[in-house]
């Protein structure tokens, strides 16, 4: 029965400083950030968090010259940020919580999107917003999202069940397996889907319809000659949806399944062993992933009204990856961080004549965009392998902690103890059964 | 009420997956050869990946990017050798054939072998150094496969003025044509399929005996199964695990030069992609780590879903090589093999 102020970090539990992996006693920006916002009450937290989401909600509205995409709408890039933002947190959940590698996770966006797409597109057999469908026009969208994520959710437990048995690198295999399968059935069943013709005039909420917006605000194309287009709306849309599912995910966290899921990720044996029940926290852990992959899908569906299977392919579930372990895996605004760097980086490069001070032909450099985006994966890597704002719930390290504070001894260790020498050691070693 | 329709809609009354035993039984021999050359090629980059894995417990994601660098490494020494690429196959005679084709699979074995140990360097080593969770090798090899994808894609274009690389495939330079040698029940054994699959087998089988006959081998098990005591025994593990990566990459170069003469226009920035997917999976399905078990799990691979795109059509081969691989792993969850390098006998 703890509070969450309780739960969330005391300050002085977390006044020791970490020493970040380079071995440098400098603390780095990410860490501060984390202290700083751990150290904060529940109520200073919303205080500060409140203004911070009015800022980013404005900042597609006032495009700052420097910030602001040149070769793309601005305001779109803001909503794939938006998308990319859920499905991270998702991912989140079960690669950064409970430490499950899953590398198909683009087959749960998938489903997501074409759940919307094959109820509400006139091109799909199942169409229910037509003549004899139980859909309203108006309303198909928001109405297909709950049944969305729910199929989603389904769709992870019945991948779940069956692999879950599985650990490390197994189980990023089959799930990898998992998302082609799903990009490939969704090639290939052509009477249901129209395989790569995609289906199209997939619904969206239609909202603020009115004589210059025939369509409503959420349509495509929708400017109104202003700086708040329909990206913007959807921005705005994934926002609300960004702060419902961060607090549902954050109570988790901070309940027995949260418990649980850091339990399993730092030693599954040992949690198994002192009577968590692994198996359904991990499919739970993996259920609750997949409907917040399943809404992303819906969230993107709705907003190119278009669905096409090589918009799945296995790249897409590479850079979710990259977002959460780029921004810190584990840690909810971190993946938030890299989810916006996964997508805002290679953007930012379209149609730019000039980096900084440096002048380079800007079709060139839109170019190298994920030549670039690669270097800085590798770059960041090496020098932040635990991620821009990486999480320190390590519960060994907490109990280490307590023990030697109760001995009256200051601490001082690695942000990452289970790294040892030998890479893998920690979820590979276990595969031998 | 429409889902009452559905009974009389077109899930159910078209062939939503045509499903034709019969075929698979017209063309058995043919496509059994077939699934062993692909397999071959499969079990030969699977080799890099096991290795790897066996070493460092990482999945090289990159491993895909080195096999294509080979491709592009094999083209452009026949370019250099004075090949045009012209679509039709060139008619050398055998001995000159055997000579050029000999000399294109050095130079994949080179560029390949070479770009693996520089991955390694360049990539990996630095975060071995500041014992980085496995996670983040798995981001880095993704972000090493972007920047090799993408150096070909638009790098190598603008510094061979325009003959290599770019968004589109090569056009192919064929040394040798299909013909057929002989056939066995309904299928033809061609040249091409006896060049791959003897390849493939001859060079499975000396790595084989690398690995499990010399010192260097021995090194590299002993690395696999314990780093720590490896190197107070006197292994240099940096250069054991810089050696794994050199055989992976020579294999991949020798794939690469396979593929080609199978697909002869097959050479792209992103043509390693999907087959290193389909070479992991083999050689996990074959039990990772297991030099053996990568060869039969290619090989098996390749076969099976040969089999089923037979049997379901053309476009359902990628999923029955995953379906595969989730059906075994839920019932053998270390592979067919399972995991060994570590394990061999001293």
């Amino acid at each position: 029965m703890s509070t969450p102020a309780a739960a969330s970090g005391k300050p002085q539990a977390r006044a020791d400083q970490p020493k970040p992996a380079g071995g440098k006693e400098k603390i780095a920006i990410g860490d501060r950030f984390r202290l700083w916002w751990n150290s904060l009450s529940r109520p200073t937290q919303w205080a500060v968090g409140v203004p911070f989401i009015i800022l980013l909600a404005l900042l597609p509205v006032v495009r700052p010259p420097g910030i602001s995409t040149v070769g793309t709408d601005f305001g779109g890039v803001m909503a794939q940020f938006g998308m990319i933002a859920l499905i991270a947190i998702g991912l989140n959940v079960v690669v950064g919580q409970t430490g499950l590698l899953d590398l198909g996770y683009v087959g749960f966006y998938a489903v997501g999107a074409y759940t919307v797409g094959l109820l509400t597109s006139p091109d799909s057999p199942w169409n229910q917003t037509g003549d004899g469908g139980w859909l309203s026009a108006k309303w198909a969208w928001l109405a297909v999202l709950p049944i969305a994520v729910a199929i989603t959710a389904i769709s992870g437990l019945i991948l779940g069940t069956p692999t879950l048995r599985l650990r490390g690198d197994y189980l990023a295999i089959v799930t990898l397996g998992f998302g082609e399968i799903v990009r490939l059935l969704a090639d290939n069943l052509d009477t249901l889907t129209r395989g790569g013709q995609g289906l199209s005039q997939v619904a969206y909420p239609r909202l603020g319809e009115s004589d210059t917006a025939m369509n409503g605000v959420f349509a495509a194309g929708y400017s109104n000659g202003g700086n708040i287009n329909n990206g913007v709306w959807w921005f705005w849309l994934s926002l609300l949806l960004i702060v419902l599912v961060l607090l549902g995910v954050g109570n988790l966290e901070r309940s027995r399944v949260g418990r649980s899921w850091v339990a399993i990720r730092e030693d599954e044996d040992a949690a198994e062993i002192m009577g968590v029940p692994t198996f359904r926290f991990k499919l739970w852990a993996f259920v609750i992933g997949a409907g917040i992959g399943g809404l992303s899908g819906a969230l993107y569906a709705g907003q190119v009204q278009f669905v096409v299977p090589t918009n799945f392919n296995v790249i897409n579930s590479m850079l979710f990856l990259c977002a959460v372990v780029l921004g810190g895996q584990g840690n909810k605004l971190g993946v938030i961080l890299g989810a916006f760097i996964v997508v805002y980086l290679p953007n930012y490069f379209l149609g730019r004549t000039e980096f900084l001070w440096w002048n380079i032909n800007g079709n060139a450099i839109a170019d190298y965009k994920y030549l670039f985006f690669g270097l800085a994966l590798i770059v960041l890597m090496i020098f932040r392998p635990q991620g821009l704002i990486p999480v320190r719930q390590k519960l060994m390290t907490y109990g280490r902690q307590i023990w030697l504070a109760a001995r009256g001894k200051r601490t001082k260790f690695d942000d990452n103890p289970a790294g040892s020498d030998k890479p893998g050691s920690t979820a590979a070693a276990e595969v031998s059964r | 009420m429409s889902f009452l329709a559905l009974s009389s809609g077109p899930l159910l009354s078209n062939d939503v997956i045509s499903f034709d035993i019969a075929n698979l039984g017209r063309s058995f021999f043919q496509s059994t050869l077939d699934g062993l050359e692909w397999g071959a090629i499969y079990a030969l980059v699977a080799v890099g990946y096991t290795l790897v894995y066996g070493v460092l417990r990482l999945i090289n994601f990159a491993h895909s990017e080195v096999f294509m660098a080979g491709m592009f490494g094999q083209y452009a020494a026949l370019m250099a050798l004075g090949f045009t690429p012209n679509g039709n196959a060139y008619n050398e005679g055998p001995v000159m054939t055997i000579l050029y084709l000999g000399i294109a699979m050095l130079a994949g074995m080179a560029v390949s072998c070479v770009v693996a140990v520089s991955l390694e360097r360049v990539a990996y080593r630095p975060l071995r150094k500041r014992s980085a969770p496995p996670l983040v090798f798995l981001i880095t090899a993704i972000g090493a496969s972007f920047v090799l994808q993408e150096f070909v894609h638009f790098v190598l274009p603008n510094l061979t003025g325009q003959t290599l690389g770019g968004v589109n495939a090569q056009q192919p330079i064929k040394l040798v044509n299909r013909e057929e040698l002989f056939s066995v029940g309904d299928g033809s054994v061609s040249n091409l399929t006896l060049i791959l699959v003897l390849s493939a087998l001859v060079l499975t089988g000396i790595t084989d005996i690398i690995v499990n006959r010399t010192k260097f081998g021995r090194g590299i098990r002993a690395v696999a199964q314990d780093p720590t005591t490896a190197t107070l025994m006197g292994v240099s593990r940096e250069r054991v695990i810089m050696l794994t990566f050199a055989i992976g990459g020579i294999l991949a170069g020798a794939a690469a030069l396979l593929y080609t003469l199978k697909i002869p226009n097959g050479i792209i920035f992103n043509g390693g992609f999907i087959l290193g997917i389909k070479a992991f999976s083999a050689a996990v399905l074959g039990g990772i780590g297991n030099l053996r078990g990568a060869l039969l799990g290619g090989l098996i691979l390749g076969v099976a879903e040969n089999w089923g795109q037979y049997i379901f059509g053309n476009n359902w081969k990628d999923v029955i090589a995953f379906a595969l691989l989730v059906l075994v792993l839920m019932f053998r969850p270390t592979g067919i093999l399972g995991e060994k390098l570590g394990r061999a006998r001293a």
